[in-house]
């Protein structure tokens, strides 16, 4: 069998091929040094941490009190502070931001205003969170009465990480093609069923990512925190927010002044003896793991939602 | 580069030699996996330099599968695995094999989608970018280079007057010829289609068999489709495909006329599942 001529030079284009690749390794080089030394810094600043925090870490440390020893000194009111900070921030921030986000997105009407909303949305994620507690301390300290409470400082940092999970409602919802909300509208269904049973479910990995990124820069947040008056040394809980009898519950807790780890961690490193520095480090090495145990999650969620999502 | 220059493609004018075939591509016991599935088993297949092979079968049946091995697809997802060979000639290497760069076989053989995907740019970078890719820049080359592809895909004259307007701005057959231009622009051997023509009208079908046709003096084409009569109209062989197999190969008249298999016949006349 006969085969046809060859009407190309192939060494030419082994040597084009060739010297374009060049490129392909060149950045995939650049890439990697940058991510490797992304990594490595992130890596140190771990390592240095646990070297001098790891020491201190025991349980101990987790059901003590802060004290003027630093051996007996403990996160307690820290983490329980900011457990329910969380609690409240969570509580508010995720049905505004989805609700906002969904609104926008699917029901209001494209025009001017909307659109004024929409910039000014974006604009909100980037204001400096010293500002949100400025307004915070006039607004919900003391034109509202809350004092400087676990419910004031939750709301703060409600309001600080809202516009962020308005975005990424949004931009979640966004990237749901058109033709879904066709094929079920096209049965007949309203926005409300169109939305709740298509729109939310098919965009719910994308918020959840959105929600914990979110609610991860509201547990380092130290600034709103300390404007609106958080104590930096107390010894005692809020009350339980489950009671022994009923209702089982109360909401006391969150009219109760409290601290959060990072002010704990802040007011540990500006004490000058050594043995505070260690209390610091271990108490940085519990936040991070709290904010990479959300992450997780959150990844572990998204994997799980989305294993059936697919365009 | 020796040519393999044969009397056949020598006297091309010649009455005779028109019926001369002449293999540029071949498929040896050619076998295709999607991590555990085996999509393909045992492909053999000659395809013929400067005609037209259309491959048909059920959805599912792999045709897809096998047209994208061709300028090695599957190499850009993990997981997929080829076995065997898919021989191209004249120079008789083996595109498949692990030594050949997946590049240099996609700079000889394009592929047309089966829905036309313009990149949002002017019709004229759209078509220049296989150009491009290859290291030409130059303003006068280019113009030539697009032109001549503009009128190869038969939309030059709709066109000429808004090379610098956004492709997407084209009609969808627009946009579909408008893909086959860039696809020429780069001047390959083999010309892979992979249903060009499902998501246009029957007018803009019309227009993209036609372009078939004529293109098979200059290049070889491979096609996809689920349309029989199509099949019919612009190939000159045709493949039968099913589950993953090669139930029968040969020529088009032949496999819609006088099937050797009872399963072709029935798929052909509609009487199959």
């Amino acid at each position: 069998m006969a085969t046809a001529e060859l009407n190309r030079d192939l060494s030419a284009i082994r040597r084009l091929i060739a010297k374009a690749k060049r490129y392909d390794l060149a950045f995939s080089a650049v890439g990697f040094l940058f991510l490797a030394f992304g990594i490595l810094v992130f890596t140190a600043l771990l390592v240095d941490m646990a070297v001098s925090g790891a020491g201190r870490l025991s349980l101990d440390f987790f059901a003590n009190f802060p004290s003027r020893r630093a051996e007996g000194a403990g996160i307690l009111s820290a983490w329980v502070g900011s457990v329910m900070v969380m609690l409240v921030t969570a509580a508010f921030a995720i049905p505004f931001g989805v609700a906002a986000g969904v609104y926008l997105e699917e029901y209001a009407r494209k025009n001017w205003f909307t659109d004024v909303i929409e910039i000014n949305i974006s604009n909100l994620a980037g204001v400096p969170s010293i500002v949100y507690g400025l307004l915070a301390l006039g607004l919900f300290v003391y034109q509202f009465g809350f004092g400087q409470s676990v419910l004031s400082a939750g709301l703060t940092l409600a309001l600080l990480i809202l516009p962020i999970i308005i975005v990424a409602t949004r931009e979640s919802i966004r990237s749901i093609p058109q033709i879904i909300r066709e094929g079920s509208y096209a049965l007949g269904a309203t926005k409300w069923q169109t939305t709740s049973h298509h729109i939310l479910p098919y965009s719910l990995p994308g918020i959840l990512t959105g929600v914990i990124i979110g609610l991860s820069r509201a547990i380092g947040e130290t600034a709103p925190i300390i404007t609106i008056g958080a104590l930096t040394f107390i010894a005692f809980l809020p009350p339980s927010p489950i009671t022994s009898s009923p209702p089982y519950f109360n909401f006391e807790w969150l009219a109760s002044g409290f601290t959060v780890m990072p002010i704990q961690m802040f007011n540990w490193t500006s004490r000058p003896e050594e043995a505070f520095q260690a209390n610091a480090a271990a108490a940085g090495l519990v936040l991070i793991v709290m904010t990479l145990s959300m992450n997780a999650f959150a990844i572990y969620l998204r994997y799980r939602l989305r294993k059936n999502i697919k365009w | 580069m020796a040519a393999v220059l044969t009397p056949e493609i020598t006297g091309a004018t010649d009455a005779n030699s028109a019926q001369a075939l002449v293999l540029k591509a071949e498929s040896k016991n050619f076998n295709f996996f999607y991590g555990a599935f085996q999509a393909l088993k045992n492909i053999n297949m000659p395809i013929y330099d400067r005609k037209v092979t259309a491959l048909i079968g059920p959805s599912g049946c792999g045709k897809s599968t096998y047209l994208r091995s061709f300028n090695r697809m599957h190499d850009l997802y993990p997981g997929n695995r080829y076995e065997g060979e898919i021989m191209m000639y004249p120079d008789s290497v083996n595109i498949l094999a692990p030594t050949i760069d997946p590049i240099e076989v996609r700079m000889r053989i394009s592929m047309v989608f089966q829905n036309p995907y313009p990149f949002p740019k002017s019709i004229f970078e759209n078509v220049a970018y296989g150009l491009r890719v290859r290291g030409v820049n130059k303003k006068s080359v280019l113009e030539d280079k697009v032109e001549e592809a503009l009128r190869g895909a038969a939309l030059w004259n709709e066109v000429k007057d808004r090379l610098d307007s956004l492709a997407f701005n084209l009609s969808g057959g627009q946009q579909q010829r408008m893909c086959i231009a860039r696809a020429l622009a780069t001047d390959p051997e083999i010309l892979l289609f992979d249903e060009p023509t499902s998501a246009l009208d029957p007018i803009a079908t019309g227009a993209i068999e036609e372009l078939v046709h004529d293109l098979k003096e200059r290049v070889t084409i491979l096609i996809v489709t689920h349309n029989m009569q199509q099949a019919a109209r612009v190939s000159d062989f045709t493949a039968y495909m099913y589950l993953g197999e090669m139930i029968e190969f040969g020529v088009t008249d032949t496999i819609f006329v006088k099937p050797k298999h009872k399963a072709t016949e029935d798929y052909i006349t509609g009487r199959f599942g």
